[in-house]
């Protein structure tokens, strides 16, 4: 125990030094679009519940989006028999386990813990690695079990590292990038929007209320702006004879 | 008896009857006279006063909205973390009850730290008033276990591993350190015993100490009467004719109607944060915390809530003694109960910052930068200023931030310890007659 302290005291240190951060790009999502909600949903029934739960997430929810139960029901509802059960996964976790090593985490609430630049990020920095047991690897997550799930639709992509050493310092300057060699079935641009969709959907899914909180919020302050205004002539009236 | 000698209430209309019943069978006018409409206040209280009624009103807001949410909570490791999620999206009104609850935790600290802040610039934990000050650092160590509790609650990886280190703060007692914590936890990892223990402190046994402390504090607070900006006191000076101090003003009406101006701009603030930020940049919620807890997996980088990050920067500053961590934690320990002794290290002749002399200002300067610089190191890794050159002597290849929180807590401690010397030979200005207004 007292070794695990001392571990935990220094962690911070060690993790930082181990891995160079990647700069994460600016997720272009908009929770207010129904419509990308709606494709984000698609593809995460279609694509992520397959090996990932959210089992914080009812189907039923979905009618947030505009859709009605009849569509849910016709076009997402795989899983489940009934609309008012939550999104669980068909694969059995130790299967999961055997096949991938670990057990897909829940993706509830993903949105949250992870962020949606870094889902952003994430789902379109897989690069094909023959080291790797799935074939792929990934710039955000090095080595994650996960294999590129939509690489049909991005294509494949492998990573260049070009090193080069600078002449005057003769310090070794790696830089890498991301080259696409095989186009997939649409467009990059397409794709990227593809995969706004899907961390806009998580980005949602993490905190549904996330809309009504907003707008509950402006009638609170509206409210407590009347309420300021009396205080405060209530206690200028009574603070008159304060001499 | 006394049935018969009291008169009747007068003054509130209808009620008359009701009120003189209750009252000639219940102290109640003599009560509110007492502690309200008759208790009598500096009149220049300045900003810096609201805030021990709203630490008052964050208390009633977290045990009201901590009531609703312990009808859906399930204390237990298989259950908690999915009942929270339960609550933020099943239980109608569930998510605003458990935000304001967050957003009150960090509310809470904010509020007592000002008014700890207010004490200490005016003085107000000097004689008579010692043991005003010694409840409210008693109020100030059950918030903070209070908090402690809560945070393991939702289970996720913060909770979970947040608990983990600070129990294990307590296996670094030399002898009885590792019994201790095995009891504090009832297991010998953080585990659904511990979770059943510290919900049940957190919901009945602390919110009772924390109502009991209150209770005392007020009840000190009203017998000696309030400190003001100027450190003077009120009763000193009695006005003949009414035989009220002539610089205090009846509690009620004037002080409610003004905490109630309070009021209103706090919820404001409050609810800006409730509805529109509730993570508060992962400050209030932290990121992590939307990760159920895994006992097998241990985060990159645990930060405890922004509210304890200054004695956590402390507990890292001070360097393992024979691969013990007990001395950091002990310095921890000891700077938060140094804060009893305040009443005594003080021989300052004057209360109030505005009359004391240089040397009073520099410390207390001194003191509450310290205080916010470790409290920001504490949220941060300890890389975060990057590394001394390795050809430095003594500090060389270590981080910068690790010396800044050395040396900044020993600033905090010699506050403290040099108190008796600089508050006793400093140029101080003599107190007025009454109070400035």
């Amino acid at each position: 125990m007292k070794r695990l302290l001392a571990l935990l005291l220094l962690a911070p240190a060690l993790a930082l030094a181990s891995g160079a951060k990647i700069p994460l790009e600016r997720a272009p999502i908009n929770i207010h679009d129904r419509l990308s909600l709606q494709r984000g949903a698609q593809l995460f029934v279609n694509h992520c519940l397959n090996c990932h739960s959210a089992s914080a997430m009812r189907y039923l929810r979905l009618t947030e989006l505009g859709l009605t139960e009849a569509q849910i029901r016709s076009n997402l509802l795989f899983t489940a028999d009934k609309v008012g059960e939550a999104m669980v996964a068909p694969m059995d976790p130790a299967v999961a386990k055997a096949a991938f090593g670990v057990v897909p985490p829940d993706l509830s609430l993903v949105g949250r813990s992870r962020g949606a630049d870094w889902l952003y990020t994430y789902m379109r920095s897989f690069y094909r690695d023959p080291a790797t047991k799935s074939g792929w690897n990934n710039v955000v997550f090095p080595n994650v079990a996960m294999p590129h799930v939509l690489w049909e639709s991005q294509g494949e992509q492998h990573l260049q590292v070009t090193e080069r050493q600078d002449s005057t310092t003769g310090d070794v300057k790696r830089t890498q990038r991301l080259v696409l060699d095989q186009p997939g079935k649409v467009r990059p641009a397409e794709y990227d929007q593809q995969v706004a969709d899907l961390v806009n959907f998580l980005a949602y899914m993490g905190e549904p209320a996330q809309a009504a909180r907003k707008m509950w919020g402006f009638l609170a302050l509206f409210v407590l702006a009347g309420f300021l205004v009396l205080a405060l002539m209530l206690k200028i009236e009574y603070w008159k004879d304060v001499k | 008896m006394a049935v018969l000698n009291k008169p009747p209430v007068t003054g509130a209309g209808v009620f008359n009857g009701a009120l003189t019943w209750v009252d000639q069978r219940f102290p109640l006018v003599a009560l509110w006279k007492s502690q309200l409409a008759e208790y009598y206040a500096p009149k220049n209280f300045n900003f810096w006063y609201y805030f021990g009624s709203l630490a008052l009103l964050v208390l009633v807001i977290q045990i009201t909205s901590g009531i609703f949410l312990t009808m859906n909570y399930k204390p237990s490791a298989q259950d908690a973390f999915a009942s929270v999620e339960y609550i933020m999206r099943d239980v109608p009104g569930g998510w605003f009850m458990r935000y304001v609850h967050s957003t009150g935790a960090s509310f809470f600290f904010i509020c007592v730290y000002l008014h700890m802040a207010r004490g200490l610039m005016y003085g107000s934990y000097r004689k008579p008033r010692e043991l005003i000050w010694i409840f409210g650092v008693m109020i100030y160590l059950a918030l903070m276990a209070e908090a402690f509790f809560g945070y393991l609650l939702p289970w996720g990886q913060m909770s979970y591993w947040g608990a983990q280190v600070i129990i294990n703060l307590f296996g670094t007692i030399p002898l009885i350190g590792e019994p201790l914590a095995v009891w504090i936890r009832g297991d010998y990892n953080v585990s659904d015993a511990t979770l059943n223990r510290f919900f049940a402190l957190h919901v009945i046994a602390l919110p009772l100490v924390l109502l009991g402390l209150v209770a005392a504090h007020l009840m000190a607070l009203h017998e000696v009467g309030s400190n003001n900006p100027d450190g003077v006191e009120i009763y000193k000076d009695i006005d003949p004719k009414s035989g009220h101090p002539r610089d205090g003003i009846p509690f009620h009406p004037y002080y409610t109607v003004k905490d109630l101006f309070g009021v209103a701009v706090f919820l404001i603030v409050f609810t800006v944060v409730v509805f529109f930020s509730p993570e508060m940049g992962g400050y209030f919620l932290e990121y992590n915390n939307f990760i159920p807890a895994d006992p097998l997996k241990t985060p990159e980088h645990i930060a405890p809530v922004w509210y304890f990050t200054p004695f956590y920067a402390m507990l890292r500053a001070v360097p393992p003694l024979f691969g013990s961590q007990f001395p950091g934690v002990a310095v921890m320990g000891i700077a938060t109960l140094i804060l009893f002794a305040l009443p005594w290290l003080d021989r300052g002749k004057v209360k109030s910052i505005r009359y004391r002399g240089p040397k009073f200002r520099v410390w207390f300067a001194l003191f509450i930068v310290s205080f916010l610089i470790l409290g920001y190191l504490g949220v941060e890794p300890t890389t975060v200023w990057g590394e001394f050159g390795k050809g430095l002597p003594i500090v060389g290849g270590d981080y910068v931030a690790l010396w800044a929180a050395r040396v900044l807590t020993v600033v905090y401690f010699l506050f403290f310890l040099l108190m008796p010397w600089f508050t006793a030979h400093d140029r101080e200005k003599a107190e007025p007659q009454r109070v400035t207004w």
